[in-house]
């Protein structure tokens, strides 16, 4: 691991070139660009940057409209409002036309740290990967969030991508060929998977080599995209390890855990554990004290990976 | 001008009787709301809008927007009229399999723009596509049709308010006011009066008519084209069930379609007394 950047930054970067690539590129914002980054395209090409005000529904629908009429929208706030205050707006104005609309959330999960549970949010993940048509990426860092990024730009369609507040280790090799559905097996490993996203990615690889220090094999097997879900590199695991552990920084219910189970449970039924946020709101805290505290450390993931393994 | 009113005149007739029809023969659908836009929307069809039935994605083509989705039959039944599709597919409406879908679906329909029917959201939709065509330097307009009781919706202040500072005066939102919806009275379910003090509070250019007048219609869209920095709202006030003397004003009839007993009179009120049993089947 080498490198710590924060994804939102990341995204501002890629963001800012891409604008200088592709014409059609416009961006919202709903009053939040410092803190999403949206603001370096804004001040780069601010004829094409469109700050909304305070006001996310109507930010989403003309999102839509934008790409009705052949522009590559991107838009930004933070994940609580993007997918939660406007679900019905990118359900409707969006998913159901297909329209080629690129939600980019900053601020999700817990990490988003002091602001507490009001904005932290745990459930975007499951309620975005619910809406037909819907693609969804959690990057793991800011590599791949550039290449995330650019992945959307190309792509003809809707899709949501959640970013983080904080600063995160480069945990993907920069020369990986990012692409929209596949996975990534970051470290090899025989005994159990970590199947993970977003910075839970970087604290499974830390996990890993915890395990295998007492002589047990972990494999990471990183998931930039949630929807379409790598059903290959998930069939592979099960198939090949003794049990599989979901870890994402977001509620146990519906999100990545969620996708796994459901896939799993049908194709090639094992013992899924997910790790992640038990079905209850986030609280005030600084970021490192909030993973602490609900478990979402290296330890955590030891301990999660023993615990399957005792009874597997 | 008088020549050309009465055939717009003639053309919502018939537009009306291919309403009654359509929802006579899904036995589900919106007869009040479509009935009370028709006028306008056959303006904006045969009149005032540039687009070609030929060539739906014509990049040169005006945009329409149904905000108040549930009103989907008067929008096909133009589209058919204008050519978009065959007249029989408008037999088809709400049919599983149909690409005429209970609410305007821009996936599957020839001349629909985008997805409405989720009420309020529309006009965002509008903004959007007049800001993307202003960036490209284009001329074409944008046409936003919605309904009073759709004003209870936040997000359409979101969308007056964002129109209004973004200067949109490609854009023209028409707002059809029946004065009813489904729960009865707009006024007395919740009250959105005045509308044109709001939407001038808003920093809109504002006119009110008489909705089915083709005359002011016609005026009051030719008087949106050439107000400058700012967006125009055209204020109609409309009857909901519009033609047909036993739906007109009548809170009862917003989602319930013509009965098999009430379709020849209907078609009578509209003058037209052809052989309904031939169409109803």
């Amino acid at each position: 691991m080498s490198g710590m950047i924060a994804t939102r930054d990341a995204y501002g970067e890629v963001l800012a070139e891409l604008g200088t690539e592709n014409e059609q590129i416009v961006v919202l914002d709903a009053d939040l660009s410092g803190s999403t980054k949206t603001g370096v395209f804004g001040k780069k090409f601010p004829q094409r940057f469109f700050n909304m005000g305070i006001a996310e529904a109507n930010m989403v629908g003309t999102a839509a409209g934008m790409a009705a009429v052949g522009k590559i929208p991107f838009l930004s706030t933070f994940a609580i409002f993007a997918a939660g205050r406007a679900w019905e707006q990118v359900r409707q104005s969006v998913a159901y036309p297909k329209a080629n609309v690129k939600i980019v959330a900053t601020h999700g999960g817990v990490t988003v740290g002091e602001d507490g549970g009001s904005h932290q949010s745990v459930e975007d993940i499951a309620i975005m990967r619910a809406i037909p048509n819907m693609t969804v990426m959690v990057p793991a860092d800011g590599v791949e969030t550039r290449a995330a990024i650019r992945a959307a730009a190309e792509y003809n369609g809707p899709v949501y991508i959640r970013l983080g507040r904080n600063k995160v280790p480069t945990v993907i090799p920069a020369d990986h060929p990012f692409a929209i559905g596949k996975g990534i097996e970051l470290v090899v490993g025989t005994d159990l998977t970590f199947v993970t996203t977003g910075l839970m990615t970087a604290q499974a690889v830390k996990a890993a080599e915890l395990l295998l220090a007492d002589g047990i094999s972990a494999r990471v097997v990183h998931l930039g995209t949630i929807k379409p879900l790598d059903q290959d590199i998930l069939l592979k695991a099960a198939r090949e390890t003794r049990a599989i552990i979901t870890a994402e920084e977001h509620s146990i219910v519906g999100g990545l855990g969620g996708a796994v189970a459901e896939f799993l449970s049908g194709a090639c039924p094992v013992p899924v554990h997910r790790v992640g946020v038990r079905d209850r709101f986030g609280t005030s805290g600084k970021a490192e004290e909030l993973l602490k505290y609900f478990g979402l450390m290296p330890d955590d993931l030891v301990d999660a990976a023993r615990g399957a393994l005792a009874r597997s | 001008m008088n020549e050309t009113i009465a055939q717009l005149e003639e053309k919502a007739r018939n537009l009306r009787v291919a309403v009654v029809k359509a929802l006579h023969k899904s036995q589900s659908g919106h007869t009040g709301g479509s009935l009370s836009a028709i006028d306008m929307v056959t303006v904006l069809y045969f009149h005032t809008m540039r687009h070609d039935s030929a060539n739906p994605r014509w990049e040169g083509r005006d945009r329409f927007v149904l905000c108040k989705g549930h009103a989907a039959p008067a929008q096909y039944v133009a589209l058919a009229e204008a050519g978009y599709f065959p007249r029989e597919d408008l037999m088809m409406l709400r049919r599983l399999g149909s690409h005429l879908q209970g609410h305007p679906d821009s996936k599957v329909t020839p001349g629909v723009e985008v997805c409405t029917g989720s009420l309020g959201q529309g006009l965002s939709m509008a903004n959007g596509m007049a800001l993307g065509l202003r960036l490209d330097g284009k001329e074409n307009r944008v046409y936003a049709l919605l309904g009073d009781g759709e004003l209870q919706e936040g997000q359409v202040w979101e969308a007056a308010m964002a129109a209004s500072h973004y200067r949109l005066d490609n854009l023209c939102a028409l707002i059809d006011c029946n004065g009813l919806q489904i729960d009865g009275e707009v006024a007395r379910v919740m009250g959105v009066e005045s509308v044109p003090d709001k939407f001038r509070a808003f920093g809109w250019h504002v006119l009110e008519i008489d909705g089915h007048d083709i005359g002011a219609i016609i005026a009051a869209l030719s008087q949106a084209k050439v107000t400058k920095g700012q967006p125009t709202a055209i204020v109609a006030r409309t009857v909901k069930g519009k033609g047909v003397s036993f739906f007109e004003n009548k809170a009862s009839y917003h989602g319930v379609p013509p009965s098999d007993e009430e379709l020849p009179r209907a078609l009578e009120c509209l003058g037209c007394f052809e052989d309904c049993e031939k169409i109803s089947h």
